[in-house]
């Protein structure tokens, strides 16, 4: 079994050195490092195996079908998905929204009908869903949350009646690190006859996912989240709610017969694949979740709650510093604020440490408003951080605090 | 410590200079980058073509208020013309890393390194426009 530092190890740009300072890396919630093997798999690829997809009759054409499809069914295992059938690869969670607010909530959601979402939601998991409200006339309801950036459950359920479409939700909150009850999220959806969505994307890099288990109609990731490269990522959609569905985006691949007046569609998840796919990056992103299967994502989650878990109490401690979202039970990240010192200055005097944290609104402006704030900071672990980060972040909030906190 | 968080900057950030409201003002203008939660207004006091006086208020991260605090500074006494000259200057500055040909910045220099810094241009600019629409909106009263 690897060691942390053996795993540290494995990633390039931790050799790099920030202004002078060796690289502190504290945002991979918003995109991770890629470790060697990812890279090679990416490299190797393109110098041997490389041409176009399901086309050439040629010996590249068949190598790269065979690996695009392998990737398929790697990440369809590392999801456990229930077939892989379901498995879109797409250019990542915000485009596997659309896809399905597209494809699905256009057709199926009916004037009058509501789409329940939450106030914690990233703009992906929430603008697409504004639009498709405003297209077929459904009403938009928002699951309330509790003071510590929990779902009030009792509130939620009561919104779920016989008039609900569809169900959104993220799965862990990119800015509280709040993880939502999603098995019994889902199980309440279905019983009024919703459809669901989960943003996977904060959770698919840090936690095992059985999406035979949860039972989601569809469920969105990214592979740049989970040390794959940027550019590819996946809907997972149940095959019969997906052959009902209307094609995304048309043209090559997704095509069964073309006439000048009409088409015919190919399969899932052809039918949602046109064009050529992002195929090395497919074929890296594979390689990605095969590296976190040889870690175990048992102990890739550990690892993630006791840095977010430290993280917590170790900022906590510090005055006149506010960390947002529950205490317990939270994702691989702590979003925070000082009181007098703007979000943008933190993080810039951070960097002149080489610790590179997130400082903005992370892509979700309404929890801002909720919080009462106009931006966060937010530091985000993953495999490759250890309690050491913690102790240089920690080190240089109060360096911050001293050159920006007025006497 | 970053190059840009220098003395200078930090000093009109903790000791901002005419910071506050403006009894008397001709005009106030609000410039916000609503992406930052920068809000700063600018309050003014002009006797014809010359600016009497000149404050803000508002709240931002550190390059936004000391760029503000500067401009009070450079810009209290000077003509709407004068004014003008400083806008294109600060503009050209900001762009090029350093100081047009034969101009003195005075305190404005601490800014040079924003230059490099796309992210963070629009904070050290915020004051500036605002009051760029500040002098249309008086001349076109």
């Amino acid at each position: 079994m690897k060691s942390w530092e053996e795993i540290r190890q494995d990633f390039p740009i931790l050799n790099v050195k920030i202004n002078g300072k060796p690289l502190i890396y504290l945002d991979s919630a918003a995109s991770s490092q890629k470790p060697v093997q990812v890279l090679q798999s990416y490299c190797g690829f393109c110098e041997q195996r490389y041409a176009n997809v399901h086309r050439g009759i040629h010996t590249l054409g068949e190598s790269a079908t065979s690996d695009y499809e392998a990737a398929r069914e790697t990440v369809a295992k590392f999801v456990h998905a229930p077939t892989k059938d379901g498995l879109i690869f797409t250019r990542g969670t915000t485009e596997s929204i659309n896809l399905v607010a597209r494809s699905y909530g256009h057709k199926f959601i009916k004037h009058g009908q509501a789409i329940v979402l939450t106030p914690m939601e990233h703009h992906a998991n929430l603008i697409p869903w504004q639009l498709v409200a405003k297209a077929v006339g459904a009403e938009l309801r928002f699951w309330p949350m509790q003071e510590d950036g929990t779902l009030d459950f009792e509130k939620g359920r009561k919104l779920l009646d016989n008039s609900v479409a569809m169900l959104c939700f993220t799965h862990i909150s990119n800015v509280l690190g709040t993880v939502n009850p999603v098995r019994e999220m889902i199980e309440l959806a279905h019983q009024v006859g919703a459809k669901v969505l989960v943003d996977g994307a904060q959770a698919v890099p840090h936690m095992p996912v059985d999406l035979t288990e949860l039972d989601a109609d569809f469920y969105a990731f990214s592979g740049h989240k989970m040390l794959g490269p940027t550019g590819i990522g996946v809907l997972w959609g149940r095959p019969e709610v997906l052959n009902d569905m209307d094609p995304f985006l048309t043209g090559g691949e997704m095509i069964r017969e073309v006439w000048l007046d009409h088409a015919t569609w190919n399969e899932i998840p052809y039918k949602f694949e046109a064009g050529t796919p992002a195929i090395a990056e497919a074929v890296s992103m594979a390689a990605a979740a095969r590296y976190l299967t040889e870690i175990g994502m048992e102990r890739v989650h550990e690892h993630g709650r006791g840095l977010a878990k430290q993280a917590y109490a170790r900022l906590s401690e510090i005055e006149d510093l506010t960390v947002y979202g529950p205490s317990e039970e939270r994702g691989a990240l702590a979003t925070f604020n000082i009181e007098g010192i703007h979000p943008h200055d933190i993080a810039a005097i951070l960097d002149g440490d080489g610790v590179a944290i997130r400082a903005g609104h992370h892509c979700a402006q309404p929890l801002m408003r909720w919080l009462g704030v106009a931006a966060t900071a937010r530091a985000s672990f993953y495999i490759y951080n250890s309690e050491s980060d913690i102790d240089v972040l920690v080190e240089a909030i109060r360096t911050t605090k001293k050159v920006l906190q007025h006497a | 410590m970053p190059e840009l968080y220098s003395e200078i900057l930090l000093d009109h950030y903790h000791l901002p200079r005419n910071k506050g409201e403006l009894p008397g003002e001709t005009l106030s203008v609000e410039g916000a980058n609503p992406l930052c939660g920068d809000e700063i207004t600018l309050h003014l006091k002009f006797e014809g073509d010359v600016l009497l006086n000149v404050t803000f208020t508002g709240k931002g991260c550190a390059i936004s208020l000391a760029s503000s605090s500067m401009l009070t500074e450079i810009l209290m006494g000077k003509t709407i013309t004068e004014i003008q000259e400083w806008i294109e200057r600060f503009k050209e500055f900001i762009r090029e890393g350093k100081a047009p040909d034969g101009v003195d910045l005075g305190d404005l220099a601490a800014l040079a390194g924003i230059a490099k810094l796309p992210v963070r241009v629009k904070c050290a600019t915020l004051p500036w426009s605002t009051m760029k629409e500040a002098i249309s909106r008086y001349k076109g009263t």
